[in-house]
């Protein structure tokens, strides 16, 4: 199919200047000052442990952006997915109930059950025409009004077996930051190299121009969303790996939601739709990951975390808009 | 657009916009609910409490409204108010005399924020939801950071008494402080509304280029809907610390419970359609709505859920009727 396309046809973005290269030409950047100023109290930021602990954080959200990178691509975004993650925890945990053999049904049952939220997000988006902050906000109040009502704590219990997928690594990589980098290659070669793919670039690019060209935007629209709840899915599965059982609150406390938001966009992906990829959100997912650990190993206080994040987040989308604009 | 209709624009009959029909029904259908549900709204002095713990909603709304209205997001409102009441707290430190210019003070912190947000998104060309989910991050952050952890000092009676205390009237007994400065506001922001300022602000959200070529002052007014957002926050911070006292939890969630409240009076996302009334229609309802459920014996998990489907139900309802070409994305 790709030899078939034409050099024109492919996202644009690939040729305003690479917002790619810059994402990981700044992690790299990012990356040298952190082993500065911990070397300069006496730390390795970069050793086993600091490696291990950027890629453990960068897994739970580097799959749930990249399923929010589909989204957002399409022009929509996804607020429900904080506490989907948290609703699929308690799934995964509570079908597996500790039992070994209960791991394949339970991982399938979270993934249909993601899948079923993302189908009503998309249908509600495409056929019902909601704004997709509402109709997102709207699902993630419902799966909140179902988790407060029936959960007041960790529920479920993740056997032995299952718990190897959070904990085992190889060398200083863990597993599984191996399989969330895998699912990335896959959602690279489905964006970059697939018709629906390209279709996704098309519907973000401008929806009516998409339809008058023979493109059905509502699957496309609804396909984006399912992708983006079943990476979600994976992303609850994976942390209910890592606690051994379901927590209800696990992807709100994190803030999943626009946290993954902001990975995107981090990344050079446009909160408008059209541009960008996955490889920049995963970049986007390593720099917010190393700055959270760069700041532990200098014993900086959570808060002053959060007022860099904030004005990284600013300052990165504004010297993408600016690079737009001299083009 | 209605309001680029030369025949309709000097009716001196107040018409109703674009999807506020339906919110006033839904408003009207559950007061008359809350009577029949609680004792306690069988004389105005349940209506003026309702209002009273639905005034900051409603002010944020209004601010909320501006912004919405030209075409952007603020999400950055409930942790200003976090913010604002924490400062509050901490400056005023239980001193009587300090209140004078504390409120000011919180003002002007308010309006400097919605600067700080509108300037970033008009001027660097940053996505309004970017540039306000930043400041999010930082105000929480740069709060607690000053703080060290947990809000310290207490708010004086004085600033305490607006959000708190009423004055009596005859037959409608005590009206509270808050309902009366929401009244106030209600009625400014009408005429701000009507007045030419405001109409460029829904034309702005309608179709910017145009009002570009006609030779408006987009940026200018956008960075005016910041600010007036954050002035909303502030207001309604010095009324929550009133009601609900110092902690570090007043303003958690409150920016998608206002986007909620306001997209639920009809007003579009994406800009150019909606009224203001109907704004704060939609936060009152919203109220009302929490109102009537708590005396149905319904809370908790419940609520959220009911407000999560009354949303999309809203949202889906107000699509239907609109004609499809108007599906722009609004994301600036």
């Amino acid at each position: 199919m790709s030899v078939a396309v034409e050099p024109g046809v492919r996202p644009q973005w690939t040729r305003l200047g690479n917002p790619v290269a810059a994402v990981y030409g700044a992690l790299v950047l990012l990356l040298v000052l952190g082993s500065v100023l911990v070397a300069m109290r006496g730390g390795v930021l970069l050793d086993q442990g600091g490696i291990l602990n950027i890629l453990t954080r960068s897994t739970a959200l580097g799959l749930v952006a990249i399923g929010q990178t589909m989204v957002i691509l399409t022009g929509k975004l996804d607020l429900s997915v904080a506490y989907l993650i948290g609703l699929c925890s308690l799934i995964g945990a509570e079908t597996m109930a500790g039992d070994p053999g209960m791991i394949l049904p339970a991982v399938l049952l979270t993934l249909a059950c993601a899948a079923g939220v993302g189908l009503l997000n998309g249908l509600v988006v495409a056929k019902l025409k909601v704004n997709a902050f509402i109709a997102t906000l709207g699902t993630a109040l419902i799966i909140r009004g179902y988790l407060e009502n029936g959960y007041t704590g960790p529920s479920g219990q993740v056997p032995r077996v299952f718990q190897h997928l959070g904990y085992d690594r190889i060398g200083p990589v863990p597993v599984s930051a191996l399989l969330m980098l895998a699912l990335a290659g896959l959602a690279w070669w489905f964006l970059a190299r697939t018709r629906p793919g390209y279709h996704l670039y098309a519907v973000g690019g401008d929806e009516e121009v998409a339809r008058f060209s023979g493109i059905r935007t509502d699957r496309v629209v609804i396909t984006a969303h399912v992708l983006c709840s079943v990476a979600a899915g994976l992303a609850g599965l994976f942390l209910a790996s890592r606690l051994g059982s379901g927590a209800p609150w696990v992807g709100t406390d994190a803030g999943y939601d626009l946290e993954s938001i902001a990975a995107v966009v981090l990344g050079g992906t446009l909160l408008a739709g059209g541009r960008g990829g996955v490889a920049g959100t995963i970049g986007g997912v390593l720099i917010l990951a190393t700055l959270d650990t760069t700041f532990d190993e200098l014993g900086v206080t959570p808060f002053f975390k959060d007022v860099v994040r904030g004005v990284v987040l600013i300052v990165a989308v504004a010297l993408y808009a600016r690079r737009r604009m001299r083009r | 657009m209605t309001t680029t209709d030369p025949a309709s624009r000097p009716s001196r009959l107040p018409r109703l916009a674009d999807g506020t029909a339906p919110v006033l029904a839904v408003l009207a259908v559950l007061l008359v609910a809350l009577a029949f549900a609680g004792p306690a709204y069988s004389e105005p002095a349940g209506y003026l409490a309702l209002l009273k713990r639905a005034a900051p909603l409603m002010i944020l709304a209004i601010g909320q409204y501006f912004v919405i209205v030209s075409g952007g997001f603020d999400l950055s409102v409930g942790s200003l108010v976090t913010a604002e009441v924490v400062i509050a707290a901490r400056l005023i430190d239980g001193d009587e005399a300090a209140t004078l210019w504390v409120i000011p003070f919180v003002l002007g912190f308010g309006a400097l924020v919605g600067l700080v947000n509108g300037l970033i998104t008009t001027r660097l060309l940053v996505p309004s939801f970017i540039v306000t989910l930043g400041m999010l991050l930082v105000l929480d952050g740069a709060v607690f950071l000053w703080t060290g952890g947990s809000p310290r000092g207490a708010l004086s009676e004085a600033f305490r008494t607006i959000g708190r205390e009423g004055f009596d009237v005859p037959l409608l007994g005590q009206v509270p402080w808050s309902v009366l400065l929401l009244a106030a506001l209600v009625a400014a922001a009408v005429l701000f509304m009507r007045g030419g300022t405001g109409r460029m602000l829904v034309a702005i959200g309608d179709n910017e280029t145009a009002v570009r070529l006609g030779g408006g002052h987009v940026e200018r007014l956008r960075t005016l809907a910041f600010v007036l957002s954050g002035l909303s926050a502030a207001v309604a911070a010095i009324l929550l610390g009133g009601f609900a006292g110092v902690s570090a939890q007043v303003g958690d969630g409150l920016e998608f419970r206002v986007i909620t409240a306001v997209v639920l009076g009809g007003v579009v996302l994406g800009g150019g359609r909606g009224s203001v009334v109907a704004a704060m229609a939609g936060a009152l309802t919203l109220e009302a709505l929490f109102s009537l459920l708590n005396l149905l014996g319904i809370s908790g998990g419940l609520e959220s859920a009911v407000q999560g489907v009354i949303i999309i139900a809203a949202v889906a309802y107000a699509a239907s009727g609109r004609s499809v070409f108007r599906t722009r994305k609004g994301t600036s």
